[in-house]
């Protein structure tokens, strides 16, 4: 078998079986392309996650994109990222077709209400898990919690301000406050 | 013209998601309100198919928005938009900036969006569970039965971390909260 052809049905397998989006797929392609297939190493593993979390993006096109890479150059990439979005591609424009519909059964629309209220629990959830992992020092508690209360009085107030501005401003804030007080002390990381 | 504006928007969606989907989710709200594609409603709705369904949440918001506003050839531009950014970039750090990512500049800027983006998942999952309860948007009018239904499920999702050894999975938490909906408003 071609090595596109392999990379393009291991990534739409990883796409078709992995649900709960980002990090529950980086056990999935760590389990295919480390341990099945030996694209790459673990080491490269731990690299791409590094490197999916400090760009944006879905975290599963980062991976798809860096093994399809190393494997076949540009083209490999291409193929694998191709693999791992054609089957939620197909999956969810089946389902945008009848979903209108679907919704007007009343039995269904109260489900989703129930539904609804699940999904801000799960976003709750997710912030929780982020800032238990956070580095615990002023500056970026400070910025979390500037930025948590401005979001909400801009969600609260419908004030015509987006969060991608609210992300500049941060990272303007951020990088001020390297340029005017030097690197954080900890090992690693700016000091190489 | 639609093509055009789902591209762009989605574009932007790609190059600011920064921490996996929930991170995007505020974004994705952002644009799709401003442009009036989708409801409040129906954006929440569409997250928990998404996160019911394969792939990633991303991918799945950017296509059904593409094909509700404008059928096949607009999820298809919207999935582009969407993934560009971060193939685009992967593929510049790995083939010619493999040191960009350590450099003192970008860092700096990275650690201030991480802490950013966390505040904003927190405020945008607490506006979307007060938004229930009190109808925000529509006057403030107290939901009794949401009001319950946040209290049963977040009792049941946190508890269940205490008792079961990895707690609940979100689709469960999902297809709870799709049978207390049920109950709860079917009476």
């Amino acid at each position: 078998m071609s090595v596109l052809l392999d990379l393009f049905l291991t990534f739409a397998k990883i796409g078709l079986f992995t649900f709960g989006g980002g990090y529950a797929m980086i056990s999935m392609i760590e389990n295919a392309c480390v341990e099945n297939k030996q694209w790459i190493t673990h080491d490269d593993m731990m690299n791409v996650t590094v490197i999916a979390e400090s760009t944006p993006g879905p975290i599963a096109i980062n991976c798809a994109t860096f093994v399809g890479y190393r494997q076949k150059g540009v083209a490999g990439a291409l193929i694998a990222t191709l693999g791992m979005v054609l089957p939620s591609f197909v999956i969810i424009y089946l389902i945008s077709m009848f979903l209108d519909n679907f919704l007007e059964i009343t039995l269904i629309a109260n489900a989703f209400q129930g539904i609804k209220i699940a999904v801000g629990i799960l976003i709750l959830d997710a912030a929780i898990t982020m800032i238990k992992k956070m580095h615990k020092k002023p500056v970026p508690r400070v910025i979390m919690l500037c930025s948590f209360a401005a979001m909400l009085l801009i969600d609260l107030f419908s004030w015509n301000f987006s969060s991608v501005s609210l992300m500049l401003v941060a990272a303007v804030v951020s990088l001020a406050i390297f340029l005017i007080q030097g690197a954080p002390p900890q090992k690693g990381g700016a000091a190489k | 013209m639609i093509y055009l504006d789902l591209f762009l928007g989605f574009l932007k969606v790609g190059c600011f998601a920064f921490g996996g989907a929930y991170g995007a989710i505020p974004l994705i709200r952002d644009v799709v309100l401003s442009y009036g594609w989708l409801s409040d409603e129906m954006l929440t709705y569409m997250i928990a198919v998404s996160e019911s369904t394969p792939g990633p949440i991303m991918v799945n918001l950017a296509t059904y928005v593409g094909s509700s506003q404008a059928g096949l050839p607009g999820s298809a531009i919207a999935t582009l938009a969407v993934v560009l950014p971060s193939f685009i970039i992967i593929l510049l750090v790995m083939a010619l900036l493999k040191t960009a990512l350590k450099n003192r500049y970008v860092q700096a800027i990275l650690r201030g969006l991480k802490p950013c983006i966390i505040g904003i998942i927190l405020a945008t999952g607490c506006f979307m569970i007060m938004n229930n309860c009190i109808s925000i948007t529509t006057g403030a009018a107290l939901n009794g039965r949401a009001l319950v239904i946040s209290l049963i499920l977040a009792l049941v999702y946190f508890g269940s971390r205490k008792v079961l050894k990895k707690g609940l999975s979100p689709i469960m938490l999902i297809v709870i909260s799709a049978c207390l909906g049920m109950a709860m408003y079917g009476v």
